[in-house]
């Protein structure tokens, strides 16, 4: 166990790296002078200078990489160009929005797959059972945003229980505000996501349902639900789990999208704004920490799948 | 000529299995509908879609001949879906396009390389394949600008990884087969074999993964060109209209509805139409209908 732990570490660690080179690499091809296109059409030749000696693009490329990665190691993550705000600070902000609509869109999608997937499951041959398949299909088909909007039209505008968008200045202070704000971002990312969990889930408890151990279950005296629930979801667990990390990184870029809808200033609407600026250093540094994260999220499922399942062959 | 009427017959064998299905014929309806619109909508649609016009401002449904209404400068809406059916269905082509041939070409690489080039490609696809699409496509809007083009590679890139990581196995297995190491003995070039060996052996389990991603493709291209990653807003697209129309939610819910239930329609039908060619091209199910 703990051999794979490190060797699954280890792999991590060099995903990362690959990850940095490639966000790197694929911002500086491009076409062009990069000082240039930062400062914009307006900028004045001195404003190109100072970008380009800021940017240290006078040294040779893997100079930068060392001086922007070193950075990051650290801690920082390089600063705007345009407004001279560093993005840990930047990020540290934005985060308070994105982390708490991606963990609620993730509660929102299990509450909605483990029950149904499991009802779904049990009741495979029935026409209830056969509708709720057909409707999951039709979730993973509709785009977030789209739900989004309708979402907010019947809940924001016919019914005016919740705000259509935004987010409270003040943030956090203001629970309530706040709360009631993210209430529909989380069924919008949540609902789409947990319709694509449901058919993991249901799928995973039909290959527990046929097992002979839980046929031995049953002999032994229990009903279905106390077999399923004593040694039936542990082992439908397994494949659950290991789509989770998929998942939540999903979810993730998905919260990109959602916060676009809702104008929650969140990493996502960080990253579009600062797409649409060109600020580049703060793209670069954006990135890492997006792809990083989604690479610990899959090392750490990684690492829960083993320790759910040691029968798992020790192939990394 | 023996050999072409026996594909055309397991074609047939596979095609009326799909269409035999509600959902399968379900599927070969949306794409077949989705390609009638593309083809169509180049000669003809029922008003310029981009033609605007204020004193035909939002009109209802079926109002003056606007099937689907009209919005707020007086673009005809069921116009504007037909002339954006184009992008969707080169969206979802063209990542399937690269998809495929990059999956393919990953996986034979991976197969036939020498050891170390062939583990470093399975660890490589691995790595990469961790990375969204949808950030793949961003980078690439960041660097070169939103485009079509750049939605379409970053799908197929990161579609084609996927397709690699899926086909590898079934690759190893074919090309492991004793007919073809009797081509490679006769002296057959790598290229023959693919061409002739692998791909129409490949063609049943990458048929329904193309399906997919198709699927995937329609979805990222509206929810990219929505955020402003596709194509300009002057061209008319189902993402495109979702953005333009949100505005206007409070005035015209139904302007938000066509473009979102087009985009949800396709998904789903490419999505059925690849679970009815996997159970319709499962060599299970098909060896008892062949023979």
């Amino acid at each position: 166990m703990t051999a794979y732990v490190v060797r699954r570490i280890g792999l991590l660690v060099l995903s990362l790296a690959v990850a940095s080179v490639v966000v790197f690499a694929l911002l500086r091809l491009l076409p062009g002078d990069v000082a240039t296109t930062i400062a914009g059409t307006q900028a004045s030749p001195a404003q190109i200078a100072a970008i380009r000696a800021d940017l240290g693009l006078d040294r040779s490329l893997p100079a930068q990489y060392l001086s922007w990665i070193g950075g990051v190691l650290r801690g920082d993550f390089g600063h705007s160009q345009l407004n001279g705000t560093t993005v840990s600070a930047e990020l540290n902000r934005k985060l308070q929005v994105t982390l708490p609509l991606a963990a609620g869109a993730m509660v929102v999608a299990l509450a909605l797959a483990i029950p149904l997937g499991t009802w779904a499951a049990t009741r495979r041959r029935t026409v209830a059972g056969g509708a709720l398949n057909a409707l999951s299909q039709l979730g993973i088909a509709i785009p977030s945003l789209w739900l989004a909007l309708l979402l907010v039209w019947l809940f924001a505008v016919q019914l005016s229980w919740l705000p259509a968008q935004g987010f409270p200045v003040d943030g956090w202070d203001r629970r309530g505000a706040a709360i009631r704000s993210l209430v529909l971002p989380w069924l919008a990312l949540g609902l789409t996501e947990g319709a694509v969990l449901l058919r993991f889930v249901r799928s995973a408890v039909l290959g527990v349902l046929d097992s002979d151990f839980l046929r031995t279950a049953r002999a032994t005296g229990l009903t279905r639900s106390q077999a399923l629930l004593r040694h039936g979801f542990r082992n439908a667990a397994v494949p659950v789990v290991s789509i989770l990390g998929l998942q939540s990184a999903a979810l993730l870029v998905g919260a990109v999208v959602i916060e676009q809808v809702f104008t929650l200033p969140g990493v996502g609407s960080m990253l579009v704004t600062d797409i649409g600026n060109r600020d580049l250093v703060k793209v670069q540094g954006e990135m890492l920490i997006l792809v990083g994260a989604v690479l610990m999220l899959g090392c750490t499922v990684d690492i829960a799948h083993r320790i759910i399942d040691p029968r798992i062959g020790s192939t990394v | 000529m023996r050999r072409a009427a026996r594909r055309w017959r397991t074609l047939r064998t596979v095609a009326s299995a799909v269409v035999r299905r509600p959902t399968g014929a379900f599927g070969v309806a949306v794409a077949a509908v989705l390609v009638l619109a593309a083809v169509v909508s180049v000669w003809w649609t029922p008003f310029d879609p981009q033609a605007t016009d204020v004193r035909a401002a939002w009109l209802l449904p079926f109002q003056r001949g606007h099937l689907l209404g009209t919005d707020r400068v007086g673009h005809d809406q069921f116009s504007q879906l037909l002339a954006g059916s184009r992008e969707t269905l080169f969206a979802a082509t063209g990542s399937a396009s690269i998809a495929a041939v990059l999956g393919i070409a990953l996986g034979v690489t991976a197969v036939l390389s020498p050891r170390p080039v062939g583990a470093v490609v399975v660890q490589a696809i691995d790595l990469v394949i961790a990375f969204p699409g949808l950030l793949l496509a961003m980078v690439l809007a960041a660097v070169y600008g939103g485009s079509l083009a750049t939605v379409v590679a970053a799908v197929g890139i990161s579609a084609g990884v996927g397709v690699a990581r899926v086909s590898r196995a079934e690759i190893a297995r074919i090309l492991s087969q004793d007919y073809v190491l009797a081509a490679r003995a006769a002296g057959a070039s790598t290229g023959r074999i693919v061409r002739k060996h692998l791909l129409p052996n490949i063609a049943p389990t990458l048929i329904v993964q193309l399906s997919l991603v198709m699927a995937l493709a329609v979805l990222a291209e509206a929810t990219l060109t929505y955020l402003g990653y596709g194509s300009s807003p002057s061209t008319p697209s189902w993402g495109g209209l979702l953005h333009t129309q949100q505005d206007y939610i409070r005035v015209r819910p139904l302007l938000v509805i066509w473009p979102g239930l087009a985009v949800a329609l396709t998904v789903l039908g490419f999505n059925l139409l690849g679970d009815a060619l996997r159970d319709a091209t499962d060599p299970r199910l098909r060896s008892g209908v062949r023979s």
